[in-house]
């Protein structure tokens, strides 16, 4: 189901320098919501509440520890599908019964369904995108990343 | 590097988020039954050896006014491909940036840089500059490059890890 992308939220100055600040890392010591507070200028409950109303109106899709699924074992790929436009809602829909479809975008190429599938491990992978195939009856590429090179990313809010 | 059960355990409560608490580490190590400095000692091991990136913010693009997501997709000499992987990467409006297969004829591309902009117009002007930092390390124009624009979002639940 294709979501309705939502306008941009105004923000205050002081909620865009937590989103800014932090993320690009958080403290790991007892008191760590009051540590953040006290570079960010304000006080901890501040911070606390601040962050909670982020979240609750989704403008964080989440606060927390980022894990590295291929160092953690697991296995991530970048697969990608030409679908026919008549048949699109129907390999939406057969593509996203997949639990290890993390994300899935349409996208304008003739190449124009792209998802990401995150695996316990190589072997439920190549499973997965058997499965795929042979449900959909089409090709599917896989695009495994060979190489992952340091990105710098914060969106400024 | 070693991942034990106790690791395991461990990214499991804490995939969702860190608790809005003043003491969250305190919190989860109450529910794993292990000592607060046991939890910050393997947190701080998962951070040096890059088991976890970070503990940080994600924000939705869209709700910060980012509407425009463009995936820029470049066919690049493979013995170069390294170095201006490193390059393109570090440009502050790319949000990934990797070296991933080609599969010709259908698609000649062998390095991925997102961009995000808050117009399709600032996204292409971004594109452009990765173009041109391209052009420059090169020494020659890029011989092919694209730019997909997401259309929709068919599916976001995100990555999570079943232990």
């Amino acid at each position: 189901m294709a979501e309705t992308t939502p306008a941009a939220t105004p923000l205050d100055e002081l909620d865009r320098r937590i989103v800014n600040q932090l993320q690009c890392g958080f403290p790991i010591c007892s008191h760590p919501y009051a540590a953040a507070a006290e570079a960010l200028g304000c006080d901890e409950g501040e911070l606390l509440a601040r962050l909670r109303a982020l979240l609750d109106s989704g403008l964080l899709s989440r606060f927390g520890p980022l894990y590295n699924a291929e160092k953690l074992g697991g296995a991530l790929s970048l697969c990608a599908i030409a679908v026919p436009e008549a048949r699109f809602a129907e390999v939406t829909e057969q593509v996203n019964a997949h639990p290890e479809v993390a994300h899935n975008y349409r996208r304008e190429h003739r190449l124009n369904m792209w998802f990401v599938l995150a695996t316990d491990s190589l072997a439920a992978q190549r499973a997965t995108l058997d499965a795929i195939q042979a449900e959909t009856g089409l090709a599917v590429h896989n695009m495994p990343k060979e190489a992952e090179f340091f990105v710098g990313l914060h969106l400024a809010a | 590097m070693t991942h034990d059960e106790l690791d395991r355990q461990i990214v499991l409560a804490t995939q969702s988020g860190l608790p809005l608490v003043a003491e969250p580490y305190a919190q989860i190590a109450t529910g794993l039954g292990i000592a607060e400095a046991e939890l910050l000692e393997r947190l701080r091991a998962m951070q040096a050896d890059g088991r976890m990136r970070r503990i940080g913010a994600v924000p939705n693009h869209y709700r910060l006014g980012y509407r425009s997501n463009g995936m820029t997709v470049w066919d690049v000499p493979d013995d170069r491909v390294m170095a201006l992987g490193e390059r393109i990467g570090a440009l502050p409006f790319v949000s990934h940036c990797y070296r991933r297969p080609r599969h010709p004829p259908d698609w000649p591309y062998n390095l991925f840089a997102m961009v995000h902009g808050r117009s399709r117009a600032e996204t292409d002007a971004k594109a452009a500059q990765v173009a041109d930092e391209i052009a420059a390390l090169l020494g020659y124009a890029c011989r092919d490059w694209r730019v997909l624009y997401s259309s929709a979002i068919l599916k976001k639940t995100g990555m999570r890890f079943s232990g």
